[in-house]
């Protein structure tokens, strides 16, 4: 099956492990991302004030590129645009929504856009590639495993964007249960815990570090608390927030124990057996190898 | 002697001239009396030097253009930016790596980017502008810099960009940079530059420079072009 697939700023550099995992997992059970051509950045935030309709020129222009990818022949009657981080996922998802619920933003957006060969009529469908599997089926996940996780404790962290707002979550925003039926399928143990929508503090961590210290205290304690050997998510801030601010969690809290933080691909790479130039462990701040080494687990 | 030409209307920094019909944006300019010591350059729509705003009659758009290269209309309203004072940051190309994290020093604003494509609208040589400044984004040096390679840097695109980024300094920066570190070696080259400074050639241009017009055609046209296999 060969699905558009919109990588995203981040993908294509430090967060390339993401990417990379996810390309070859994918391949392994028969879908093929095709890149979407001449992407552009998906807007980051959605704009919320009804008149800030420039923000949504960003979105709305990849949506653009999706008719064309249809229209070239590069995919056949496939309008579903698949998207790996959390962040491009919510933003482009939530601009689609607006543009269909408002028509008239969608014509002044066309309007603008008159250089573009095609005209945005509101067919895509922005999916986030948990969502394509369950589609497919977990079982189609669970046939290709070749490395048993099995006693690898995982927790699921889904933050903000996979969620909310509910109109556009990939599962019920209360109780989601799709990352850890993800989790099951790759044949390791999700954890229930309680601070897996908890937000990470988000952009703050660029201008007030310490609220995004004490928020990833909370999470990643939890976590630990509740059995959890590691954690995955599906965005890159979410990882930096909670990998690499590990550094700045242990100065102000010198009790607290680190916790290898992934993102979901990298996990299924590793089920399926792909060597580590695929799975990209060695991209991630926290070391995971040796957590892996001591559940038998050969990396 | 008069001028049997059709004249047209245009009108130059607000003021009203008859022109010739036909003439570049530039010569109008010079028609009119304006003698012009900045905003011009090779004349041939290479130097990039010429950029001018203009507007069409019964059209709302500004569009922009080099003013060689560009026929004048009849009612067309038009000025001639001589100077783009944009950012311009120093770097030492022996220090920066080919890589997101130069881009993110030097262009921050290159992540302000709204893709709303004003700068492609804008460029006088068609190049997609902001495509570049996206490639740049995603730390795409050896993209940006095949996209931005037609850039005379005229300095348009940062004139109207809404998020005041300056494409056409960060698009040098990538080309520098696709040069530098990234683009394909040429042994040939170096070998070539070691042969001129070891001086394997002075004496033959010496010879060159002192023969006649006439000779010199003749030892041209008649030389044997050699390929190296």
């Amino acid at each position: 099956m060969k699905i558009p697939y919109y990588p995203g700023c981040t993908l294509k550099s430090t967060a390339k492990h993401f990417e990379d995992s996810a390309i070859e997992s994918a391949k392994k059970i028969g879908i093929e991302f095709v890149e979407l051509p001449r992407w552009n950045c998906c807007g980051v935030v959605a704009p919320l004030a009804t008149d800030d309709i420039m923000r949504h020129v960003a979105p709305v222009r990849n949506m653009i590129r999706v008719l064309e990818m249809n229209r070239d022949g590069l995919v056949k009657d496939e309008k579903r645009l698949l998207t790996l981080c959390s962040m491009c996922y919510s933003t482009l998802k939530r601009s689609n929504l607006r543009v269909n619920e408002l028509i008239d933003d969608l014509d002044v957006l066309n309007d603008f856009m008159y250089k573009e060969e095609m005209n945005y009529d509101g067919s895509v469908k922005i999916v986030h590639f948990l969502e394509v599997l369950k589609e497919m089926g977990f079982d189609k996940v669970k046939d290709k495993v070749v490395k048993s996780l099995e006693n690898l404790n995982v927790a699921a962290y889904y933050g903000c964007k996979l969620l909310r707002p509910k109109e556009i979550g990939i599962d019920n925003s209360e109780v989601p249960i799709i990352f850890e039926d993800f989790i099951s399928a790759i044949s390791a143990n999700p954890v229930d815990w309680h601070n897996k929508s908890k937000c990470c503090g988000s952009f703050l961590t660029v201008d007030n570090k310490e609220v995004v210290v004490d928020l990833g205290y909370d999470i990643l304690t939890d976590a630990q608390k509740s059995g959890a050997d590691i954690i995955v998510t599906s965005c890159p801030l979410c990882a930096y927030n909670l990998d690499n601010r590990q550094k700045n969690i242990k100065e102000k809290y010198p009790e607290f124990k680190e916790i290898p933080v992934v993102y979901f691909t990298q996990l299924m790479a590793l089920a399926f057996g792909f060597p580590k130039e695929i799975t990209g462990f060695d991209g991630n701040y926290i070391n995971s190898v040796k957590l892996f080494k001591s559940k038998n687990i050969k990396v | 002697m008069t001028d049997k030409r059709k004249m047209i209307n245009v009108f130059i920094m607000g003021e009203a001239q008859k022109v010739p019909e036909g003439s570049t944006i530039l010569n109008a300019i010079e028609y009119a009396g304006y003698q012009l010591k900045k905003g011009v350059g090779c004349r041939e729509g290479f130097c990039g030097a010429c950029a001018t705003v203009y507007r069409e009659k019964g059209d709302y758009k500004l569009k922009g253009g080099l003013a060689c290269q560009t026929v004048a209309t009849d009612g067309m309203s038009l000025v001639q930016i001589p100077f783009v004072p944009a950012e311009k940051p120093v770097y030492d190309m022996d220090k920066i790596t080919p890589d997101i994290n130069t881009i993110k020093e030097l262009f921050p604003t290159v992540f302000r980017c709204l893709a709303c494509n004003t700068c492609t609208k804008a460029c006088p040589q068609d190049i997609q502008v902001m495509d570049y400044v996206q490639a740049l984004k995603q730390g795409n040096i050896a993209e940006a810099a095949d996209l931005s390679f037609d850039c005379i840097r005229c300095g348009l695109c940062a004139l109207r960009c809404p998020a005041e980024i300056v494409q056409y300094n960060a698009g040098t920066l990538a080309r520098r940079l696709y040069g530098k570190y990234l683009a394909k070696k040429s042994p040939e080259l170096i070998k070539r530059v070691e042969e001129i400074e070891d001086g394997k050639y002075d004496q033959e241009i010496k010879e060159l420079k002192e023969m006649n017009r006439k000779d010199l055609t003749e030892k041209y046209y008649s030389r044997e072009i050699k390929l190296d296999t």
